[in-house]
């Protein structure tokens, strides 16, 4: 081991921890927020869009699991 | 093998009974893995109550062990670059385990979530200082294997624990909270069956690793032989059983006293937790759980500007700094009883000792006992596991 710490490596990790682990609940914060009634009702629009961003939460748990499944490196 | 690690494994150890004493001991210590770290997937999820407290237990029970089938790409790794591979025997990792098991005991006792690797890897670098001196350590690998990122991986948990939940909460805050509160709770299970998963996956291949050495050790297995299924099998069985049973200590500790914790911040906190980890670990960086749960715990209460209760927070950091010491200290006397009577007697005596301890432990912690009946009462006396009752 030639350094301590490998700043590259260690940037990458930072960025896409980031990015998915604040991402993903930011996504599922928006879908509620489509779900949430208007006016007491929420339109099929409103409704897709949520349930699409369910959908992206949903595919990022399963990439999750896949990288477990695959394994390091 | 070198000839001279066998005549010194053939010379202190009554091969095969030691080595079923440190399969035994390595799967008692998975079992205090699971049950110490129960607290690092479940506990926010127990606090806001998405999952009634058995459930949560039992669905991170079932997913530790679906998660230790799931890959074997860590096992073996466990000491590798941390200690001379030479200078384990099976005594050594013995002691090790028992430093391992003695820390995870003394700090479930007081309901720090503290790190298990740290423990392990605490109680094996102590028993080949004693074994093998200063040259057995290599000690570049322990700063930046085990040290370095034990100082990052909190802080960084912390911090995108912190930007997810204040973006929730900003995206959210024209929702009712009545509506939003069930929907996040779904989401918390989803978010907190991940962590349980990974930790699995992780923490049980650890052990894995530790039986395949010892059984290379014992000269049972070739060195470069894989995971025997039984060992898969029974660590996975240990892990399930350890999380079942549920560190209820630590859980409070993680779920109710660092700070108060609602459904989107529970999501946003576990979810910074599993991306850490398996980000982490996909470029060969296995972290802690224990130090990245927390720290997206005390992270999200900070991102809902909450107060989080510092005094607790410090006592779990003085828990993680002194881990490492101190299951090297107990590993160091385990190790150091073992040479001092030399053979079988030395192991008898440490092996007493270790199930001592242990029963005492448990013992004492019957006297302001923690389980799921009481786990989410109002932290009220912030020095204690649990108020007990007048």
């Amino acid at each position: 081991m030639d350094q301590l710490v490998d700043g590259e490596a260690l940037t990458k990790v930072l960025v896409l921890s980031l990015v998915f682990g604040a991402g993903v609940p930011a996504v599922f914060a928006l879908g509620v927020r489509a779900l949430a009634p208007v006016d007491g009702t929420t339109s099929v629009l409103r409704r897709s869009a949520a349930y699409l961003c369910f959908a992206v939460c949903a595919a990022a748990v399963v990439v999750g699991v896949a990288k477990l499944v695959v394994g390091s490196d | 093998m070198s000839p001279l690690r066998t005549a010194r494994i053939v010379g202190d150890v009554d091969g095969i009974p030691l080595l079923v004493l440190v399969v035994v001991t390595a799967l008692a210590f998975d079992f205090t893995n699971g049950f110490h770290d129960t607290a690092n997937a479940m506990a926010t999820s127990i606090a806001t109550k998405a999952l009634r407290p058995k459930v949560a237990v039992l669905l991170s029970a079932v997913l530790n062990v679906v998660g230790a089938f799931l890959s074997l790409a860590v096992a073996a790794t466990i000491a590798k670059g941390i200690v001379e591979q030479d200078a384990v025997t099976l005594s050594v990792v013995f002691a090790g385990l028992c430093g391992g098991i003695v820390w995870n005991l003394v700090t479930w006792y007081f309901g720090l979530p503290s790190s298990s690797s740290h423990a392990i890897i605490g109680g094996l670098v102590g028993s080949v200082l004693v074994a093998a001196g200063a040259d057995g350590v290599i000690w570049s690998g322990l700063l930046s294997k085990v040290v370095i990122p034990a100082v990052i991986a909190p802080v960084a948990a912390g911090f995108i624990a912190l930007t997810g939940t204040w973006l929730v909460y900003r995206i959210t805050r024209s929702v009712g909270s009545g509506a939003r509160e069930s929907e996040f709770r779904w989401g918390q299970i989803g978010s907190a069956s991940l962590v349980s998963l990974a930790h699995g996956t992780n923490d049980a291949q650890k052990t894995m690793g530790i039986i395949l050495l010892a059984l290379i050790a014992g000269g049972e297995l070739p060195a470069d032989a894989s995971v025997p299924v039984w060992v898969i099998v029974a660590c996975a069985g240990a892990i399930g059983l350890g999380t079942y049973l549920g560190g209820w200590r630590v859980i409070r500790t993680l779920g109710k006293g660092l700070v108060d914790i609602e459904p989107p911040q529970g999501l946003a906190a576990e979810t910074s937790s599993a991306a850490v980890i398996l980000v982490s670990s996909h470029f060969g960086y296995p972290l802690s759980t224990t130090h990245v749960a927390s720290g997206s715990i005390m992270g999200s209460g900070v991102g809902r500007r909450t107060p989080v209760r510092w005094g607790v927070a410090r006592r779990m950091v003085v828990a993680w700094l002194i881990t490492l010491p101190a299951a090297g200290l107990v590993g160091a006397g385990a190790e150091g009883i073992q040479q001092l009577l030399d053979g079988a007697a030395g192991t008898l005596v440490v092996l007493a000792i270790l199930v001592t301890a242990s029963a005492g432990l448990w013992l004492a912690s019957r006297r302001s006992a923690v389980d799921h009946t009481n786990v989410n009462d109002d932290w009220t006396a912030p020095d204690r596991p649990a108020s007990v009752p007048a």
